[in-house]
């Protein structure tokens, strides 16, 4: 026998059904009348056509465009380097933090100071003192500004992220430790096994969200000297008297931390998920 | 009768039309400079109508007064480009030496609006449209070059041709000339450094970090002499963009202008300004990098 649904249920799926096709017109109505008073509210603004002038130029884009892309390339070489060592530095400087006992403390102090310190210090002048203040010294094999510009970015960043990290690690109840510890596993393994995989699952979306600030932070290399995507747009904005090759490349950063933002909102979608099913 | 009338009747028609001529301004200015020397007395040889001491020619200048512009501080003794090229203007004006006289203005006070206390003033001032609100302007004198500075023992510290600098490291102020000289002209085979600012710039040559540094010829002496330890003028490089230009800072309307403009013009026809500027700014420590 196979199934039909009542003359009730029926209804009941018209019903849905148009109720669905409602809000879905309804959504692209409201949407549709906001978009048109914000382009009409801009276009129709007495200085459009100075701004679209300066800024939206479809010459003065194009022919910046490969000199800023090649500026980008710096960026996106750049970010691959350092997100990668400012998640260790992190991490392992969380871990240090959250280290217990009496002759750890040397260690936790440093560790804690580290993530007071750079958390504090504003990024443009942390790359200040590394890319003008470290090569001063003169000492034998100073690496290049762009190397030391990048660490500053690594240990600007990797105090934020240490702090994530804590705050994960802190979040696992004492009870999985002691738990783990009963079981036999030393401190080291408790955490390495039990600690600090569900801390990082926990605080990946706000992890993720600091990888995203790094990735346009990563910018600000350009005042020690190398020229990268900003630097090139803004060598085309001097050029050109517009500032055109600034949208250009505020689009490229856009498009590089596209992904990484899809990717963070599913993750903290997921998290979501996992957190509730439970309750 | 008619013999005794006829040359007062024709008196009083002359006089009759003298006296409607008169009425209107631009005859008479026309009858009375109507001499033969009129283009001469516009600007008479050492005798300008409206200089700030009758019969001589006041030259202002700021206290101290650097090399190369000047030497020893002594505006007076010719010596310098600045100083070279004034009492060139100044004899061009048909002043001799002796009649021209010396005052000390410091840099903001030329430029500010108000009285002046010099017929006019040479102190490496830019001609720029703000500062024409203020104060006159000569015709340039000078059109600013492009200088590559490094320190001693740098690898480029005895280049002397474009093409030993392309091999280097070099820095410039981000959309400045300086850096369309070094991506125009020197065009390096390493990407050059951009800095925020030529302090910044600066300090990356101090520290190593780039080879040399473009920059204006005045903030090349400046640096190499005042700022860094064991700074080097490196060499002057072929013109690029739009310079900037030093004129002649006179008082806003002065009748002079016309005058002075016209000898800096000559002086530039003629070739002295070029002679002046090889003798003080190329040989002068400066060489060009050809």
């Amino acid at each position: 026998m196979t199934y039909a649904p009542s003359a009730r249920q029926r209804e009941r799926i018209v019903f849905h059904r148009r109720q669905a096709i409602r809000s879905v017109l309804l959504a692209a109505l409201s949407t549709a009348v906001v978009g048109v008073l914000i382009v009409v509210g801009i276009t129709g603004s007495p200085g459009w056509p100075r701004v679209k002038q300066s800024f939206l130029n479809v010459d003065v884009a194009t022919k910046y465009l490969p000199d800023i892309l090649d500026g980008f390339w710096l960026n996106i070489q750049l970010f691959l380097v350092c997100a990668p060592l400012a998640l260790l530095l992190g991490l392992a400087m969380a871990v240090l933090r959250t280290l217990r006992g009496p002759v750890f403390f040397p260690v936790r102090a440093i560790a804690t100071g580290y993530t007071y310190m750079f958390r504090g210090l504003p990024l443009i002048i942390t790359i200040y003192l590394f890319a003008f203040g470290l090569p001063g010294l003169r000492l034998q094999g100073t690496p290049d500004v762009l190397v030391l510009g990048g660490a500053a970015i690594v240990i600007t960043y990797g105090s934020y992220l240490a702090e994530v990290f804590r705050a994960g690690i802190e979040s696992v109840h004492p009870s999985q430790v002691a738990a783990a510890r009963s079981l036999g596993l030393s401190y080291r393994q408790a955490m390495r096994h039990v600690v600090l995989p569900q801390a990082v699952r926990r605080v990946a979306p706000p992890l993720l969200n600091d990888v995203v600030s790094m990735q346009k932070d990563v910018g600000l290399i350009s005042l020690a000297g190398p020229i990268d995507a900003i630097r090139s747009a803004q060598i085309g904005q001097a050029g050109s008297a517009n500032f055109t090759p600034y949208v250009v490349a505020a689009v490229l950063f856009i498009l590089l931390a596209l992904p990484l933002i899809v990717i963070t909102d599913r993750v903290t979608l997921r998290a979501a998920r996992t957190q509730n099913a439970g309750s | 009768m008619v013999s005794r009338l006829t040359p007062l009747l024709i008196g009083g028609a002359v006089l009759a039309l003298a006296s409607v001529t008169a009425c209107s301004p631009v005859e008479d200015d026309t009858t009375t400079s109507a001499s033969p020397s009129a283009s001469v007395d516009a600007c008479p040889s050492g005798a300008l109508t409206g200089t700030v001491t009758p019969g001589k020619l006041t030259i202002g200048t700021d206290n101290p007064a650097y090399e190369p512009w000047f030497k020893d501080n002594k505006p007076d003794n010719g010596q310098g480009f600045e100083s070279a090229i004034a009492y060139q203007v100044a004899q061009r004006l048909g002043y001799t030496k002796e009649q021209v006289a010396w005052t000390s203005v410091t840099f903001n006070n030329a430029i500010a609006p108000g009285p002046k206390t010099f017929d006019f003033d040479i102190n490496q001032f830019s001609i720029t449209d703000e500062r024409k609100q203020a104060v006159d302007f000569s015709s340039p004198y000078y059109l600013v070059r492009q200088t590559v500075i490094t320190t001693k023992g740098s690898k480029i510290a005895n280049a002397k041709t474009l093409a030993e600098l392309s091999g280097a490291k070099l820095g410039a102020q981000v959309g400045t000339t300086s850096y369309q000289a070094v991506t125009d002209i020197i065009k390096p085979t390493a990407k050059p450094s951009v800095f925020n600012s030529n302090d910044d710039a600066k300090a990356a040559l101090e520290n190593g970090t780039v080879d040399g540094i473009v920059v204006d010829l005045p903030t090349a002496f400046y640096m190499t002499g005042a700022e860094l330890k064991d700074g080097v003028i490196v060499g002057q490089l072929p013109q690029v963009g739009v310079p900037e230009q030093f004129g002649l800072v006179l008082d806003k309307g002065s009748k002079l202008t016309g005058c002075v403009s016209g000898a800096v013009d000559q002086l530039r026809q003629d070739g002295s300004l070029a002679v002046q500027e090889k003798t003080w700014l190329s040989d002068g420590g400066a060489p060009e990098l050809q």
